[in-house]
């Protein structure tokens, strides 16, 4: 499907109102990877809706990245709780095993390394988002056959 | 041994967690004059527990009295503040509690819509609410005309904010509202709105089911009811916990402190440092520290400035931009530890940063910037020799 046609079936699917948006963009994200200039434009036009106000809501939400994006995006959790459990190390390790610094994107685009706040889950620590599914209690000699795991299955 | 002492408090109280027949406490709700459901919250004494902990019954009675034929019910699960969870695990635990508690809420303020706004990082949880939604609207079809739906959130933590959230689900940035008017008269869509915590909820239908003195018997005259913890960092049971308000940090610290607790941060990023030498005096309560739950400890082998500057990275990251204190505020607090950790500049400088956290206090526009003084000031008042040197 063409970004142009899969920007009006979400749009179909969500609805046309200014309160759609967020849901929008949100499906966009999932389905495309990122929210490319040409999808909000798309989304501008079709939903009616200024592209600085598309573009603005879009660049406030973290989890709405407009920058080209892995397929697979790890959050580790850098609260401070965390931290105090090991998270240097798990980050070490994910550098290691991915060949990547934080913040940046594997070669074969399958996975991006990132650091996010409080992921709610402070009693078992060091814990990390991969795209919605969360991995808690992280060692750093386990982060290899997690990111194996992952390869295989996508 | 204290983990038999704290199984038998919550024993006690075990509320939020425990088994309801939710249909019948709908029912019975659904057949109370709503006037008499306010009257029975404000017995109850119950304040929210997002963490401004205003009366939920004077909450709801505005709504209600509130001129408008379309009103709106939201739950607040943006859960976001450092070291809390527990919203997290009453929905994932409690689901059917929570939408009875908006059940209640519809009746008495006369809504017809409701929504859970969950954090983005709760996505996982999504389908399966979806799904006992579905379940809960069967079972009330009939009884009350009442829907509700799950608005996902993408990331902020400012979304938290009620008006904020309520931005946000509009399709905007999380951006706080200038208040007033609030959310009671003027909400999402413009309509009269109760954004309520997910505990708060549950505790609704609980007061709905026990009768409010129940409730209002357990914790102190501030701080009436049980509420629940979130705790974490050097702890040997880490975890959700349901316990009475007004408990000295003494007390606490005696229950889950791993004999080495330096300092409890009460209330996350946002809340205070409280150092050992102050635990027996302080009151965990409104009439205290207060808190949304968010219970932190940090034993002797913990960097105080490191807590700071990670708070600090935080609030930098979170603050929505719009207000200059809190934008500008949150920049210059992290730069001006760096500075004074690595000599650049003189200690005395610290004091120069906490006049300027008088400014972000009252010149700020919503609660984060309001309360980033909360911790830069307990934790230099407290470690300033850790900051430093
Ligand atoms: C920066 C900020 C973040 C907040 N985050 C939350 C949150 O995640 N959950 C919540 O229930 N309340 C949060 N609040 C408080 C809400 O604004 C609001 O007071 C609360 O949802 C009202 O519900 P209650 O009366 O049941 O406590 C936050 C407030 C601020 C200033
Ligand atoms: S205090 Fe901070 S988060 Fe709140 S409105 Fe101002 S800039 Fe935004």
């Amino acid at each position: 499907m063409s970004v142009l046609a899969t920007v009006k079936t979400v749009i179909d699917t969500e609805g046309t109102a200014r309160h759609n948006l967020l849901p929008v963009l949100t499906s966009l994200r999932s389905k495309l990877g990122s929210l490319s200039p040409e999808i909000l434009k798309n989304v501008s036009q079709i939903m009616d809706i200024p592209m600085a106000h598309v573009y603005g809501t879009a660049t406030f939400y973290s989890f709405l990245e407009t920058k080209p994006m892995g397929k697979n995006v790890i959050r580790l959790c850098r609260t401070i709780s965390c931290d105090m459990h090991g998270k240097r190390d798990v980050l070490n390790a994910l550098e290691d095993v991915l060949a990547v610094k934080n913040g940046e994107t594997t070669t074969d685009g399958l996975f991006t390394l990132t650091e996010t706040n409080c992921l709610g889950h402070c009693h078992e620590g060091p814990v990390m988002l991969v795209n919605d599914e969360v991995f808690s209690s992280l060692k750093p000699e386990n982060i290899p056959a997690i990111i194996d795991e992952i390869r295989k299955k996508r | 041994m204290s983990e038999d002492k704290i199984n038998k408090m919550q024993e006690k109280i075990n509320l939020i967690f425990s088994d309801c027949e939710v249909c019948e406490v709908v029912s019975q709700a659904l057949a109370e004059d709503p006037e008499q459901i306010l009257k029975m919250l404000l017995v109850s004494s119950l304040r929210g527990r997002g963490g401004a902990g205003f009366p939920t019954s004077l909450k709801w009675k505005f709504a209600r009295q509130a001129p408008g034929d379309r009103k709106f019910v939201i739950v607040n699960a943006d859960e976001g503040e450092p070291g809390t969870f527990k919203d997290r695990e009453i929905l994932e635990k409690v689901p059917y509690k929570v939408f009875a508690g908006m059940a209640i809420c519809a009746h008495t303020i006369g809504a017809r819509e409701g929504f859970i706004y969950l954090r983005g990082e709760y996505n996982y949880m999504r389908k399966t609410l979806e799904e006992q939604i579905q379940d809960f609207h069967n079972k009330i079809a009939g009884k009350l005309d009442f829907v509700i739906k799950i608005v996902s959130g993408a990331g902020a933590y400012v979304c938290g904010e009620e008006t904020a959230l309520i931005e946000s689900m509009e399709g905007k940035r999380g951006e706080p509202r200038n208040k007033p008017p609030y959310p009671v008269t003027a909400g999402y869509l413009g309509c009269p709105t109760v954004v309520n915590n997910v505990e708060t909820l549950v505790y609704v239908t609980m007061i709905m089911k026990m009768g409010p003195q129940h409730f209002a018997s357990l914790g102190t005259q501030h701080s009436r009811g049980a509420k629940v913890f979130s705790i974490s960092g050097d702890t040997p049971i880490p975890g959700i916990y349901e316990l009475e308000l007004g408990m000295s940090l003494a007390e606490f610290v005696e229950l889950f402190g791993d004999g080495d607790t330096k300092a409890v941060q009460v209330g996350g990023a946002g809340g205070f440092c409280v150092p050992r030498k102050k635990f027996t005096e302080t009151i965990i309560g409104f009439e205290g520290v207060p808190t949304g739950g968010s219970m932190m400890l940090f034993n002797s082998t913990r960097s105080m400035y490191n807590v700071l500057h990670n708070y600090l990275d935080f609030f930098c990251e979170e603050s929505c931009g719009q207000c200059t204190p809190c934008r500008v505020g949150c920049q210059q607090l992290r730069k001006g530890i760096e500075e004074v950790k690595n000599h650049s500049l003189k200690p005395v400088h610290l004091d120069v940063l906490k006049k300027m956290t008088d400014t972000m206090r009252y010149a700020s526009k919503c609660g984060l910037g309001q309360s980033v003084p909360n911790s830069f000031n307990s934790i230099i008042d407290n470690f300033r020799e850790e900051i430093i040197f």
